[in-house]
């Protein structure tokens, strides 16, 4: 099994945002048999720097947030094997509907750290200039579709792409992420009842985390399962342990093939737990107790995985210690740099809403112009 | 020219414009092998086949939703919701994702749906199949909302629609989708946004309208004119963007303004042409501005035409306003 001979290297071109964890390590092929598809060798060792990224740069915006130099944050800890295995399942054609636990898929994709954090503070370096929360990315160039708050919306969304890439006759699937609370939704229904009536190339990618929000699991559904709900809709659904990458990654891609072979789609429920808060904006010690956060530390998926590389020879402390510090100061140089970046232009405002800013907003434009600068403040 | 119905144009603005850009899609409940409760759609299965004329389950959220999804992919879809009174399904997405999309991702994902929908009263439908409720729409930003009253303005407006690169709130007058005909350009002749359409010129009272209501303030203006008072009609047509200048021009010329919609009156559009002339055009003018409108009630059966304006309160309004001063 290969080493990971420069984690630094692969962690800036992160930074730089010009490749993919994915691409700086192996060229993936296609097999024709998605069953002897697994994640070995570099690409596992590449899985694991992701999710070590993913869980610091957890810790750190949440400790941003508490400081008051972002304004809210939505963290994934206990989430990453099921993001970094769906992630790399998918192909660079492919279309991603992320809800807003979702940034590792976007890294994954390629998109740059920095890219992420400037979200995060809204500044002029922000691809969405600034107009939402933290967490609500879009990455054009990586498909990675604009994220909202309403719960479950972007599903059908990714069941009409799904639609539209099949009618242009393109071999692309696409994948949306949601957790077990949007199965109650409207456009989770009416989502799985569309891909499964046009056999859309869609995956159905649920992060069961075992909360939404407050309300547990069993609260949600009488179902045993959020997966068996897809058979009412004609088509396969399948509960993988969202702990575990390989598995999770088997399991997309498997999917994956099934989608562009014209088989339909597919739902998957990955099984994770929710380790931090909902957002940032919540006291989860309000409804849930310690002892059921503990266990499910033991579940945890960084340590499992580094675990099965230790135990594999391919990894160790030290080389974990040095992962660990390299990434927390490529995480804080990218936060300096955002912290450096000027803060969105306030006429801006105006832009985007249509194509071209109708009379009634350009005027609207210079009656905000006229006001003095002193008066407008940044987010 | 061909001599069309209103809801003839909506059928060869839909076919002109999938005969041009494989890329427009229609979507929608009962608009394939029925072709549309209201026949908007007949005839585009046969021409185009299944792949691009979807008949939907029964999802307004859906056939929005993956509307959205097409138009992010790049295609252009024109979503067909049964009548306006079942689009609150929807309204999240159209509300939330559809106006927001491009604003929201910084212009990075423009979305570009055609929502047509039939609207309005005069048909006995009762609760359901009669409200004229636009203004929700004109109140969210990203949203274009055009209402056309001729058979012109409906292939026109429509293919102007299917081009636009920003989502689109097509509403069509279902009281007159049979009543009005009219001579309508072959092709690709497209009405642009933005840009009111002057009915019958006058020069004592301007009176604006849309939609159905536009045959009945024109029928208005024409009796009036025998009692001697000259009525401008301005078929505003375009709700987003509004065509301001023209509104302001009138009201300069006349000094007289009666606004004509059959929704509701209490933050109808009405009142937002009032506001426009109240901040603009108040020194131009010389009475009160009037509203006919429906009556700030649910949409009745049995007392439709109570509730919808019809000529005489037109009529009236009209007077009052023109000897008002």
């Amino acid at each position: 099994m290969g080493m990971p001979s420069r984690p630094t290297l692969i962690v800036r071109s992160l930074v730089a945002g010009r490749r993919s964890v994915v691409s700086s390590t192996a060229p993936r092929s296609a097999p024709a048999d998605p069953a002897s598809e697994a994640l070995g060798g570099a690409r596992l060792l590449s899985a694991y720097r992701t999710m070590v990224l993913a869980r610091a740069l957890d810790e750190r915006c949440l400790a941003l947030q508490r400081q008051g130099r972002i304004g809210f944050y939505a963290p994934h800890s206990g989430e990453e094997a099921a993001l970094v295995g769906s992630a790399m399942a998918m192909e660079p054609d492919d279309w991603i509907f992320p809800a807003y636990r979702e940034l590792t898929v976007a890294l994954v994709r390629g998109t740059s750290l920095q890219s992420v954090v400037d979200q995060l503070f809204a500044d002029a370096g922000d691809a969405s200039k600034g107009r939402q929360m933290p967490n609500h990315f879009a990455f054009r160039e990586q498909h990675f579709v604009s994220v909202s708050s309403p719960i479950g919306t972007q599903i059908t969304h990714a069941v009409g792409a799904a639609m539209a890439a099949r009618y242009r006759k393109a071999p692309v699937a696409t994948i949306t992420y949601f957790g077990d609370g949007a199965t109650s939704s409207n456009d989770f229904h009416a989502g799985l009842n569309f891909a499964g009536v046009f056999r859309a190339p869609t995956i159905f990618f649920c992060q069961n985390n075992e909360w939404a929000i407050s309300l547990p699991r069993e609260r949600q559904t009488r179902s045993a399962t959020l997966a068996m709900k897809a058979e009412a809709y004609g088509f396969p659904g399948v509960v993988v342990d969202g702990n575990d990458v390989g598995e999770v990654y088997r399991a997309v891609r498997a999917a994956r093939h099934r989608a562009v072979a014209g088989e339909g789609p597919t739902l998957i429920e990955a099984q994770v737990y929710r380790l931090g808060p909902h957002s940032t904006s919540d006291d989860p010690r309000r409804y849930r107790n310690d002892q059921e956060v503990e266990a499910a530390r033991g579940r945890d998926p960084i340590h499992r995985l580094r675990t099965e590389l230790t135990k594999a020879g391919a990894w160790d402390d030290a080389r974990d210690a040095a992962l660990v510090e390299d990434l927390r100061g490529t995480i804080a140089a990218a936060i300096a740099r955002a912290e450096a970046t000027p803060p969105v232009d306030p006429l801006s405002l105006f832009d985007d809403v249509f194509a071209r800013a109708t009379p009634r907003l350009e005027a609207e434009r210079e009656e905000c112009a006229a006001h003095p600068a002193a008066e407008r403040k940044s987010p | 020219m061909t001599e069309l119905t209103l809801v003839q144009a909506v059928n060869r603005g839909l076919q002109e414009a999938m005969r041009s850009d494989p890329d427009v899609v229609v979507l929608g409940e009962d608009v394939g092998v029925n072709g549309g409760v209201f026949r908007a759609t007949e005839g585009l299965l046969k021409e185009f086949g299944a792949d691009r004329v979807l008949d939907t389950p029964l999802s307004e959220t859906g056939i929005v939703g993956s509307a959205i999804g097409m138009a992010l992919y790049g295609l252009k879809p024109v979503a067909e919701i049964q009548f306006l009174d079942f689009i609150y399904p929807a309204f999240d997405q159209i509300v939330s994702e559809l106006a927001k999309m491009r604003y929201r991702s910084g212009g990075q994902f423009p979305c570009h749906v055609v929502v047509r929908a039939p609207y309005g009263g005069g048909i006995k439908g009762g609760l359901y199949h009669s409200q004229s409720t636009e203004a929700y729409f004109c109140h969210t930003a990203g949203l274009k909302v055009v209402i056309p009253s001729t058979p012109a303005d409906a292939k026109g407006l429509l293919l102007s629609a299917v081009a636009d690169e920003d989502p689109v709130i097509f509403l069509e007058p279902k009281r007159i989708y049979r009543s009005v005909t009219g001579e309508v350009p072959d092709g690709d002749q497209r009405v642009p946004f933005g840009v009111a359409r002057t009915v019958r010129p006058g020069h004592d009272v301007s009176v604006f309208a849309y939609g159905a209501m536009v045959p009945v303030a024109t029928e208005a203006a024409a009796g009036v004119e025998a009692e001697g008072i000259s009525a401008e009609v301005i078929d505003l047509r375009s709700l987003v963007p509004l065509d301001e200048a023209a509104v302001l021009a009138s009201v300069a010329k006349t000094g007289r303004a009666v606004v004509v919609h059959e929704a509701a009156r209490f933050c109808g559009f009405g009142a937002e042409v009032a506001a426009l002339l109240a901040e603009r055009a108040f020194f131009s003018l010389k009475a009160p501005i009037a509203r006919v409108t429906g009556y700030d009630t649910p949409f009745p059966y049995a007392l439709e035409n109570v509730y919808l304006p019809d000529n005489g309160r037109v009529a009236a309004a009209i007077r009052a306003t023109a000897q008002a001063g």
